[in-house]
């Protein structure tokens, strides 16, 4: 009986064995057997064999079998989840479930061999994003050992991309081969890296040790280290400077939104709002306000409160704007040095009453799902999808505020009171009136950039005042009575800004920033673009 | 910065600014010469190649319709604002281009502006004697004590000006007639060898303005003196040589009755 | 007929002048050292260290009624002349610190901390006590001539002006805020020990400084006094009032205004080496734009272009701050915002503007 049964099982792995040749999508028994049956090595050789044989279909056993779902029912190997068994050979359903079961104990050495088989084995996975994913995830912790499934991949791969990644992998691996000739061509294909992990590696192979002779003896792998590096590293510069200029962008159109409705005012009613950047923090902090309450109340909506909340920041700061105005500095009017110092107390009660209201730490202003994450565009250079938004937004509130000072008649009114507010009040413009919209007008903008800032920075009752001197620069660089001098002033001084940082750091570029501008306004005190004519002047 | 201006009998009068070392020459006669003078603010031609000469001792005066240039004129000579193209000169060899504000002051060019500017805060006397012409360096004013010749210019000039009276109340309680002769003596404790006075005598009473063209007779001669009105009585009262700027040049000069019947003029100003 | 030279002070005003410096050098002494502490006309300590430093802000206020009140420039960046004399005598105080630091080097502890092994070359010299008052002088009076020489030149005015000197201070507080700076970072300079070799915690050392904030605040009244009531003063306030017409008078706005804007700044600095020995600590945050617009604060309360309403206005709303912040810290925030408001909307003239018109509606 025993032996008809040994020979039962011979021809059971025959016709195995035949299926796996001309079906090669089935597992082989005797690895399945061993993967169930088993000591601890003899798993992990088996898990080895099938990373070998680069055979994708392991992996849902695998992962069975790290999950502690593989159980053996007399001969067969089954997969049991909850009361679903299949075949872990075939993969076909096995029904009823037979009740002698035994369960399959993976320790945790094993369960990790079998966490880096699944990551190799999805190199060759059907699915593209797959392959991509562990490819990346390859690039921190391969070894020696995957060279062969490396090589595999990479002759079946298509994808230009994951051919990259893997071929860098292949590379750094072989930079430790004993072969010289080996080594030289990995050092070479290195220098088409876009990774800075590359540079590391490559800067590696030049190091010195303590008393300066070189740790890596042959002198023709430094020499093509050497070239691969400085190739690197210019690939990595370019990105650096892309990441830099869209740093700077970002920068500018957050300037921009804060600095226009400064701009709007002064050049109306040469008022300096020393308020505004509190006028910036109402809107966030209304942002706040909102997203809680579609927290509270409108949850499966979340992901859209900021349709919501970009016009409320508008209202509620241009209500107090309004209420800035007709309450207080309108009584300055052609007083402007007390109408700074006026404006400076209600900054200090508007941030007085936030921090009572709210507390004064930071609070949590939280990216819908659409706003989080970015593009990466080159191995170094991530653009966050909240700013890229941010920069549109800004472009579409530009757009809105040209329309509405050229094309309507509060517009028309607005700038007849800036170029000559004696003469506009004569033909009839009602000035007050204009006065009052208008701030309503720039708070509003204010308001909009606080909701804008909500999004990529923190929230505190201070997120004015770390604004307040920038949005003066940018009026003062820009010039007042066009909206072009403001466009180019906010993001000049983003760039700017963005550029000395990473040369210099931060507090330097600030600082280079200030004083660039006081002396800039030396030369030309009206700015960038002003208003020319006897008018203006006075 | 310390270049000496010496009055006639060589005392140092005033010392400031590099103009000159030595008095405004007018031994070839004109005392201002503009020369094809262009300004244009954003695309309007305020000055249209105006050229313009004035004789030491003239009591000249510049008449047009509004929008003729005639304010931005004066601040070309006075330095408030540059020309785009030309030349203006004091007397042979002052390029008053390349002076500033105070330095064209002190070159000897007074000026009254269209609305009184005086110092409303201060009293007519303090008034007249910041206009005084002395050394007007920081040093100096710092450690300036008025002496009795001061203080008789001062007298001298409240006289004339008729605000004996007032000579201790801020100038800013004075009227709008009162303040106009404040200014034009302010001017003339300056010392200026050319007075440049606009629209003088509006807001004036009639009375007032009988004795402003009194006093700018008197000046006449010893000085010259540019006079931008609209009071047609008061020109011809005053007037030898008129001249009528239109559209940022001049369009005719002559004295007063040749200026008045020419046709030109008349319809600029009457239209046709 | 006005006088040409107006008497400094009318007689009055010598006898009250008289009884302050008599109040200041005799009496305080008299009452905080002498008197037994337990009896009712003793000073506290307290009262003699706050009173000595509001006194230093006084100094800064008559300096800001200088350019605000009678030349019409409203600078928010004054802190920063006061901080950097502040400054240049905490060096020479900390260099008094000598072996009695943290780290007991002959480096100040912040530098051991930051593993410098010297001195920075500005700080050379500054273990003289007459070296360290001269670059409390003069580091703010050159910084202010360089500054209100480009901008002055420029014809800078108004807002654009206050703003630029905001933006001023608040670039040099970003720059102290280094450690890489060499002047202590966000902790600045603190526990000073001596000066002159004499130690600050005495009782004795308390009143001499605070005799001397009182005597210099007498001397820069005096001086103010006299240029204002100069044919100077007179052509500062005509420039506040008409610049145009000062121009076309003959004088140069430039030198004017850089004569008293660098005098303020100077007046500022020695405010400031007098300032920081009393409080015992000058950090960055002095340079920060909230501290200047303050100062314009106390100008406009106690009365713009009186002087003696600059003195008030820093001792009433310096009063309030102390008080406040001891008894209701939360609401002084909303106290000094409202006083911002009230004062620019309903007292112009300040307190000292009050007073006269009340006595006047009197007589």
């Amino acid at each position: 009986m025993r032996t008809f049964r040994h020979l039962l099982r011979l021809l059971g792995c025959a016709a195995l064995l035949f299926t796996w040749v001309s079906a090669a999508h089935a597992l082989r028994p005797e690895v399945v057997d061993k993967l169930a049956r088993g000591e601890s090595d003899e798993k992990i050789a088996a898990i080895n064999g099938l990373v070998s044989d680069a055979d994708a279909t392991a992996i849902p056993l695998l992962q069975a079998l790290h999950d502690s779902e593989v159980q053996i029912a007399g001969s067969s190997i089954l997969i049991v989840r909850g009361d679903k068994a299949s075949d872990a050979v075939s993969g076909q359903p096995v029904a009823p479930l037979p009740d002698a079961r035994e369960d399959v104990i993976v320790n945790n050495r094993v369960r990790r061999e079998i966490e880096s088989a699944i990551a190799s084995l999805k190199l060759v996975s059907p699915v593209r994003d797959v392959r991509l994913a562990a490819a990346k995830s390859l690039e921190a912790n391969a070894d020696e050992d995957m060279l062969p499934l490396i090589a595999r991949a990479l002759t079946k791969e298509s994808d230009a991309e994951i051919k990259g990644v893997l071929t860098l992998i292949r590379a750094s691996l072989q930079l430790k081969n004993k072969d010289a000739a080996i080594r030289l061509a990995a050092a070479k294909a290195l220098a088409e890296s876009t990774n800075p992990t590359t540079k590391t590696l490559l800067l590696g192979l030049l190091e010195r040790n303590a008393s300066g002779a070189y740790l890596e003896p042959d002198e023709g792998l430094r020499a093509e280290a050497q070239l691969s590096l400085r190739a690197v590293e210019t690939r990595l510069a370019w990105g650096e400077r892309l990441g830099q200029l869209f740093s700077g962008i970002s920068l500018g159109s957050i300037l921009l939104l804060a600095a226009l409705g400064l701009a709007i005012t002064y050049g109306l009613m040469g008022v300096i709002n020393m308020a505004h950047g509190e006028l910036i923090m109402i809107g966030a902090y209304t942002t706040y306000v909102v997203q809680n309450l579609f927290r509270s109340h409108a949850p499966d909506l979340f992901n859209w409160y900021l349709l919501a909340a970009v016009p409320c920041s508008f209202m509620v700061a241009a209500l107090v704007g309004m209420a800035l105005e007709r309450g207080v500095v309108r009584f300055l009017y052609g007083r402007p040095l007390e109408t700074l110092l006026a404006t400076w107390g209600i900054s200090l009660f508007l941030i007085q009453t936030m921090r009572t209201l709210f507390g004064a730490q930071n609070v949590q202003v939280e990216n819908p799902v659409w706003m989080s994450g970015g593009v990466q565009i080159l191995s170094n250079v991530v653009l966050p999808y909240n700013r890229i938004v941010i920069i549109f937004f800004a472009m579409a509130v530009l757009l809105l505020v040209w329309l509405l000072l050229n094309r309507t008649r509060l517009g028309l009114y607005v700038r007849g009171v800036t170029q000559n507010r004696a003469m506009a009040s004569c033909v009839g413009v009602p000035t007050a009136r204009v006065d009052t919209r208008a701030f309503g007008l720039g708070s509003g903008i204010a308001g909009l950039a606080g909701c804008a800032l909500s999004q990529i920075g923190n929230v505190g009752p201070d997120l004015g005042q770390s604004y307040i001197v920038d949005s003066f620069m940018v009026v003062v660089l820009g010039g007042v009575g066009q909206l072009a001098g403001t466009v180019y002033a906010a993001l000049g001084l983003g760039v700017v800004n963005k550029v000395l940082e990473g040369w210099a750091g931060a507090v330097i570029a600030k600082i280079a920033v200030l004083v660039f501008i006081i002396i800039f306004i030396q030369k030309r005190p009206q700015g960038l673009f002003a208003l020319k004519g006897r008018f203006a002047d006075n | 910065m310390n270049a000496e201006v010496h009055s006639a009998g060589g005392k140092p009068v005033a010392a400031y600014g590099h103009v000159t070392g030595k008095e405004v020459d007018v031994s070839h006669g004109p005392i201002l010469y503009l020369e094809d003078i262009s300004v244009s603010f954003d695309g309007f031609k305020a000055l249209n190649a105006l050229s313009l000469t004035v004789e030491a001792g003239e009591l000249r005066c510049i008449i047009g319709p509004n929008g003729a240039g005639k304010t931005t004129m004066m601040d070309v000579i006075t330095g408030k604002t540059r020309p785009d193209a030309g030349s203006v000169y004091f007397g042979q060899s002052i390029d008053l281009l390349r002076l500033t504000e105070p330095q064209i002051a002190h070159a000897g060019i007074g000026r009254k502006f269209q609305k009184p500017t005086v110092f409303e805060q201060h009293s007519v006397f303090e008034n007249l004697e910041l206009a005084m012409k002395t050394d007007k360096r920081v040093r100096t004013t710092l450690f300036a004590k008025l002496d009795s010749h001061a203080r008789d210019r001062i007298a001298h000039t409240l006289d004339l000006i008729n605000l004996a009276a007032e000579a201790g109340r801020p100038a800013g309680l004075l009227s709008h007639g009162q303040k106009q002769w404040l200014e034009i003596g302010m001017l003339l404790m300056q010392e200026p060898k050319l007075l440049l006075l606009d629209e003088p005598v509006a807001g004036m009473t009639d009375a007032e303005t009988e004795r402003t063209g009194e006093l700018f007779n008197t000046l006449a001669g010893s000085h010259s003196l540019i006079v931008v009105e609209h009071d047609m009585d008061f020109v011809a009262g005053i007037a030898r040589h008129v001249t009528v700027l239109h559209e940022g040049s001049v369009l005719a000069e002559g004295s007063m009755e040749t200026v008045q019947n020419d046709p030109r003029v008349i319809e600029v100003y009457l239209g046709r | 007929m006005i006088t040409p030279r107006q008497p400094l002070f009318s007689a009055r005003a010598w006898s009250a002048l008289a009884l302050a410096v008599a109040v200041i050098a005799v009496v305080m002494p008299l009452l905080n050292l002498v008197a037994p502490k337990d009896s009712m006309f003793a000073v506290s300590d307290y009262t003699v260290a706050l009173a000595g430093k509001i006194m230093c802000y006084a100094i800064v206020a008559l300096a800001m009624d200088l350019i605000w009140g009678y030349t019409g420039i409203l600078s928010l960046g004054h802190g920063l002349f006061f901080a950097l004399g502040g400054y240049c005598f905490g060096m020479y105080l900390m260099r008094q610190i000598g072996h009695d630091g943290v780290y007991n080097s002959d480096l100040p502890d912040f530098m051991v901390f930051l593993d410098w092994k010297e001195y920075p070359w500005y700080w050379n010299f500054t273990g003289h006590f007459w070296y360290a008052m001269l670059l409390a002088v003069l580091i703010p009076g050159l910084l202010a001539f360089i500054f209100g020489f480009f901008a002055f030149r420029s014809r800078i005015k108004g807002v654009y002006f206050s703003i630029i000197t905001q933006a001023l201070t608040f670039a040099f507080m970003l720059l102290f805020f280094r450690n890489d700076t060499g002047f202590g970072g966000n902790n600045g300079f603190t526990d000073f020990k001596r000066i002159a070799g004499i130690a600050i915690a005495t009782p004795q050392m308390r009143m001499t400084l605070f005799v001397l904030s009182g005597l210099t605040l007498i001397g820069a009244l005096l001086l103010a006094r006299y240029l204002v009531t100069s044919k100077m003063g007179r052509v500062l306030t005509a420039i506040r009032d008409a610049e145009s017409r000062v121009m076309f008078s003959g004088y140069d706005p430039l030198w004017y205004k850089l004569f008293v804007w660098t005098l303020s700044a100077v007046l500022c600095g020695i405010a400031g080496a007098l300032y920081v020995p009393q409080v015992g600590i000058i950090n960055p945050s002095e340079m920060s734009p909230a501290n200047s617009i303050e100062i314009a604060i106390w100008v406009a309360v106690g009365g713009r272009g009186t002087l003696i309403g600059a003195i008030l206005g820093a001792f009433l709303v310096n009063g309030a701050k102390s008080w406040f912040t001891v008894a209701f810290p939360e609401y002084w925030l909303f106290f000094l915002g409202a006083t911002f408001i009230a004062v620019t909307l309903f007292l112009p003239q300040g307190v000292v503007g009050l007073v006269a018109r009340l006595r006047g509606k009197k007589s």
